[in-house]
């Protein structure tokens, strides 16, 4: 079953929280993971390979380094669920 | 082709690095792996193991860590008595290595340790478990050439082919081998963090009498089981080219 926008966001804030440390309710769409959120590429692949899990998308190496906020990886994951 | 075999896998980070395919097809013929990673970065591996045919163990291997080195044999008898094969397949170099004249020896010692150095220390801390006939491989970027932006990462895989001939010659008497495949370019994390990998892509497109696919690692890891599996018993000290056949001809 297809998850929703919020679903989605629930989701990828506790993951980040996970990964980070950071409080699940900082981890909001408008927040940036490298400016925001101190997430650097390793931890942005963590991330990445956490929530093709968590959502069963497909999120591919090459798209990873264009998900610049949260809200943009909410944004894909929705678009590319299996 | 290799029921009954235990291959030691180091190098898989994501679904897209080589030794993820080798260990992929390596269990589909039969095989059973272990895997090994490093620091922040097993998290991502244990996660990417279990993509894998059957889900490998994970053991923890920094090559630079003297400790991770000379614990590894009594660690791998958790999981196996001997085994058939290790795959090398660990390539690091900090940013500054890729800028020639005005690279630091630090970022150079780095490279060397990481991606040179690493073949001799792995082999000599897996050799315990090694039965006779067992192969050591790994991979190489064709070090006969100056390349664009490849700079001391190519000085350091010279120095990998030369460490790979040596380790042929001491551990040919112990009944092991060792051999390289010098692999086209791949499109995987490791490529994508040297800044400006992509110019190899299209010109290796173009030459490549067989053509070349960046974004298939397949033909790199299916030469790397062969040379893993019984099949080239009497090769070591070589240098296998999985190019599309660009080493051959000129432009
Ligand atoms: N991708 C290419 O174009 C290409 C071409 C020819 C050869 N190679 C070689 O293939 C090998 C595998 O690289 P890849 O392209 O699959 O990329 P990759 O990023 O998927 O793999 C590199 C691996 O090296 C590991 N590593 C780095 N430092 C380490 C350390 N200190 N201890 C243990 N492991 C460490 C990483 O964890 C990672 O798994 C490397 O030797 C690389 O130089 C790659």
């Amino acid at each position: 079953m297809a998850h929703t926008e919020q679903e989605i966001l629930d989701g990828l804030a506790e993951i980040v929280a996970e990964e980070t440390g950071v409080d699940t309710a900082e981890v909001t769409a408008d927040k940036s993971f490298t400016d925001d959120l101190d997430v650097d590429s390793l931890s942005m692949m963590t991330i990445a390979v956490s929530a093709e899990e968590k959502f069963g998308a497909k999120i591919p190496d090459e798209e990873v380094k264009n998900l610049k906020t949260v809200g943009d990886a909410v944004t894909y994951i929705k678009n590319n669920q299996a | 082709m290799l029921t009954g075999k235990t291959f030691l896998i180091t190098g898989v980070l994501m679904e897209s690095s080589i030794a993820f395919h080798v260990a992929r097809l390596a269990q589909e013929q039969g095989a059973s792996v272990i895997l090994t990673s490093f620091g922040r970065t097993m998290r991502i591996t244990e996660k990417i193991a279990g993509r894998l045919p059957e889900r490998p163990p994970v053991i923890e291997l920094d090559v630079t860590d003297e400790a991770h080195l000379d614990t590894l044999a009594d660690r791998l008898g958790e999981h196996c008595d001997q085994l058939d094969g290790v795959l090398h397949s660990i390539g690091f170099a900090p940013e500054g290595a890729f800028t020639f004249l005005e690279a630091s020896w630090e970022d150079v010692s780095t490279a060397v340790h990481v991606s040179a150095y690493s073949l001799k220390a792995l082999a000599v801390a897996a050799l315990p478990r090694m039965r006779e006939g067992s192969s050591v491989v790994g991979l190489t970027f064709d070090a006969s050439f100056a390349w664009p932006v490849y700079d001391w990462m190519g000085v350091a895989k010279a120095a990998f082919e030369s460490t790979s001939r040596y380790l042929a010659r001491d551990l040919g008497p112990k009944g092991v081998r060792c051999n390289l495949v010098a692999a086209g370019p791949i499109k995987t994390t490791a490529a994508r963090s040297i800044p400006g990998f992509e110019q190899f892509e299209e010109k290796w497109q173009e030459r490549a009498p067989l053509g070349w696919d960046v974004t298939d690692p397949v033909p790199t890891a299916r030469a790397c089981v062969a040379l893993l599996s019984d099949w080239f018993p009497a090769t070591t000290g070589e240098i296998v080219h999985v190019d599309g056949g660009f080493h051959a001809v000129g432009t």
